[in-house]
């Protein structure tokens, strides 16, 4: 009887992939999947680096031929301007359909009421639901990784949602090998999450192999900022800092692009993406515990807002 | 030292390779210590995450910070304390990337384990060093064979507790191993630990110098990957049909896929299934690279020298060794759902690209995991959880391979086609491998570490 003991020379056999072309390949199998099943797929772009990340696999998935979906992003109101350039030069350049559902005309026409710590992410999910409803999308497209939050590690590479958009954990359906179940009556319709096996690591690490050009805030650049919590947030017009919060000038850079009033940016000297990856492999704090506010509400805020129907 | 905690440069980074792999293990076993010490001494429970656990932990009257509670995600597992799903983890070390299927152990096991052990290349089986081999280890040694995890890990945990005596571990280990070898385990690693100690996790045990073998990490940091996959015959399942109709592509028609196992060649000749026409490579894109060869798991775009009717669901396969196809499939399942599965029933099947409707013929038998996997004839219908033998007879048909040859062309799903439930898992062919003849290295009766 025997126990085998592998040699550490084992694994350089010339058909294991390295970790990124393996993540890229199950990436690249989920995009074709949804085209291949489902009638009006979306991919929820927020000009954030995990969207940057889908949208050039997804060019990657079907080239030479465009990619058989179209965009869609939910403007809070409150976007930083650089990403909002980002979105625009990006969608013209691959001639792709961008669909824009704004928090701002739900709080103008009194469909939504501002909250009153300002932060507008958890108002999303209405106008993202509502796009959905409209537009009649069966399969949207996230960015979330599982390493991002717990709730988000039980999370399906297939997930899906009633014709209200809810996640119900209790009930998701079992996922085996590669066999996606995308089934679903009329109304539900599928959340995808291509990076589900991905981290915040790999993803940099792939931008930095792929060479793919990212909004400037992700690097290192001099900004007007204020501290609120322990984060950094941009001064503007979406409602800081208040009077007791003095602004200064600081070397910062952001580690995740969301809503400018609960993002926060991180000391940080890093101008390039060896840089930025050297940087967040040291790092002792997860993105979403240094820079969003939104997580800290409660142990279970992603999982309630995911219930609702937040991506 | 390995699992080194120091920052990676991008080159180590990006040179690793992934390793898959799925934890079982009953609820005092030490499961959540393992798997909250191998997360914590790779650097992958950072500090916020920590002080989140602490916070938990002291609001609710607990001295120490529980580990579990880094795990059990959902209001509900907290809430009750346990833990209702698969979840998945991620940690890195400067040789290798994991993915971890972090399954349940109490409730629900066999549906947990089977769907983490499904893409796990390793299983890691612990067994409190106390108790020894019982019968929830047999259940995970029987789930990691019949899904034919490649290779499987022993962990005889709780070291500690019976003064690290090698020969606790050898009985152990034996025990299990020739157990696992009669269900056609094809490699079995033992290794004595302490999870809550350290002893063998991430560093070598001080306590234990008669273990000369490796830690768990440095074992799944060097047990080989992909090597199974392209030694079979080559599988391509055929996803969406590229067709750019471009100024710049205007006769580009390419098939776009995984590739399910093998390499695939320029040149080679291919027969595409079910219709059995036949072609030849003449491309192969992988991705933005014109490349000569690909094989499992890349996902690629293959050219083809014949302009053949070839859409979603079909598969292709080298002509010298294409599947056979068939419209009647005996296979073992595993049944997901609490709606049972009873002979008669029309449901959907997912294979690969391709989903069909089929119709159950028979339930051959059940298999009675707890008691020595006997066979109970006939049942009336199988619950969940229930691993059993079922035969089908599908509306086209499929090229479909033996489970034991293709874990991807030899799996597929049972759908309820009113609702779209995923019902059951199944596996084509019989459910456990045959014992393979011993040879000259197995007759060795010594423990080779």
């Amino acid at each position: 009887m025997t126990t085998t003991v592998a040699t550490a020379g084992a694994t350089d056999s010339p058909y294991a992939l390295t970790h990124l072309d393996a993540l890229e390949s199950e990436a690249v199998h989920i995009f074709r999947e949804v085209a291949g099943e489902f009638e009006r797929p979306v991919i929820l772009f927020s000009g954030g680096k995990d969207s940057i990340v889908m949208l050039h696999l997804a060019l990657k998935a079907f080239a030479p031929a465009a990619v058989p979906f179209s965009l869609l992003h939910v403007d809070t109101g409150h976007n930083f301007p650089e990403v909002l350039e980002y979105r625009d030069r990006t969608v013209a350049r691959h001639s792709l359909r961008l669909h824009v559902a704004k928090v701002q005309d739900y709080i103008d026409d009194g469909r939504l009421r501002e909250r009153p710590d300002g932060t507008r992410n958890p108002l999303q999910t209405v106008p993202l639901t509502e796009a959905i409803q409209r537009e009649r999308f069966d399969a949207v497209f996230g960015g979330g990784r599982r390493d991002e939050e717990k709730a988000r590690a039980k999370e399906r590479v297939f997930s899906l949602r009633d014709e209200f958009s809810q996640w119900n954990p209790r009930r998701q359906r079992p996922e085996l090998w590669s066999l996606y179940n995308g089934r679903h009556a009329p109304g539900e319709h599928v959340r995808v999450f291509p990076l589900s096996n991905w981290t915040e690591l790999d993803v940099w690490q792939y931008i930095a192999r792929e060479d793919i050009e990212l909004p400037r805030i992700y690097f290192a650049h001099e900004r007007e900022v204020f501290n609120r919590a322990g984060m950094w947030l941009t001064a503007g017009e979406w409602g800081g800092p208040k009077a007791d919060e003095p602004v200064e000038t600081r070397l910062v850079r952001y580690r995740t692009v969301g809503d400018m009033s609960c993002t926060g940016a991180v000391d940080s000297g890093a101008t390039t993406l060896d840089a930025v990856i050297t940087e967040i492999a040291a790092s002792r704090l997860t993105e979403r515990g240094a820079t969003r506010a939104d997580d800290k509400m409660s142990e279970a805020a992603m999982e309630d807002r995911k219930r609702e129907g937040y991506f | 030292m390995t699992g080194t905690t120091s920052p990676l440069t991008a080159e180590q980074l990006s040179a690793t390779t992934l390793l898959r792999f799925a934890t079982a293990g009953s609820v005092d076993d030490g499961k959540s210590t393992l798997v909250g010490r191998l997360l914590h001494d790779s650097k992958s429970v950072l500090t916020d995450q920590l002080e989140a656990v602490e916070r938990a932990s002291l609001s609710r009257g607990q001295e120490a910070p529980d580990l579990a509670l880094l795990t059990d995600g959902l209001r509900a597992e907290r809430e009750q304390g346990i833990t209702i799903d698969v979840a998945y983890r991620y940690f890195a070390t400067a040789r290798r990337r994991f993915i971890l299927a972090d399954t349940p152990g109490h409730v629900q096991y066999t549906r947990n384990m089977v769907t983490g052990a499904s893409t796990a290349e390793l299983a890691v089986v612990l067994v409190d060093a106390r108790n020894g081999v019982v019968e929830q280890t047999r259940r995970h040694a029987a789930v990691a064979a019949l899904l034919r995890v490649p290779h499987v890990v022993l962990a005889v945990n709780k070291m500690d507790l019976v003064a690290y005596a090698e020969p606790v571990f050898a009985a152990i280990a034996e025990e299990f191993t020739a157990y696992a070898a009669s269900l056609g385990v094809p490699d079995v690693t033992a290794i004595p630990i302490s999870a809550l100690a350290g002893d063998n996790v991430v560093e070598p045990s001080a306590n234990m110098d008669w273990y000369g073998g490796p830690t768990v990490l440095e074992h799944l940091e060097t047990v080989p990957v992909s090597h199974d996959l392209t030694a079979c015959p080559p599988r391509f399942p055929v996803q969406y049909v590229i067709r750019p109709q471009t100024a710049e592509h205007p006769d580009y028609r390419g098939y776009a896929g995984q590739i399910a196992s093998g390499l695939l060649r320029v040149g080679d000749p291919v027969t595409v299934l079910p219709s059995g026409r036949t072609t030849t490579i003449t491309g192969i894109d992988a991705l933005g690279r014109r490349v000569d060869t690909a094989w499992a798991p890349q996902s690629v775009t293959v050219l083809l020298a014949d302009d053949l009717d070839i859409s979603r669901g079909d598969l292709i396969a080298p002509t010298a060794s294409a599947p056979g196809v068939t419209q009647d499939i005996r296979a073992t399942v595993c049944h997901l759902h609490e709606r049972p599965l009873r002979v008669g029933e029309r449901v959907l099947l997912k294979h690969a690209t391709r989903t069909v409707k089929a119709i159950v013929k028979a339930l051959p038998y059940r298999i009675e995991l707890s008691s020595g996997l006997a066979h109970v004839s006939d049942p009336a219908e199988l619950a969940v959880n229930d691993i059993g033998a079922v035969v089908l007879r599908t509306a086209e048909p499929l090229p479909m391979d033996a489970y034991a040859d293709s874990r991807l062309t030899g799996s597929f799903l049972l759908i309820d086609p009113a609702d779209g439930t995923t019902l059951t898992a199944g596996m084509a062919g019989e459910a456990f491998a045959e014992r393979k003849p011993a040879d000259a290295a197995q007759d060795d009766e010594e423990w080779d570490f």
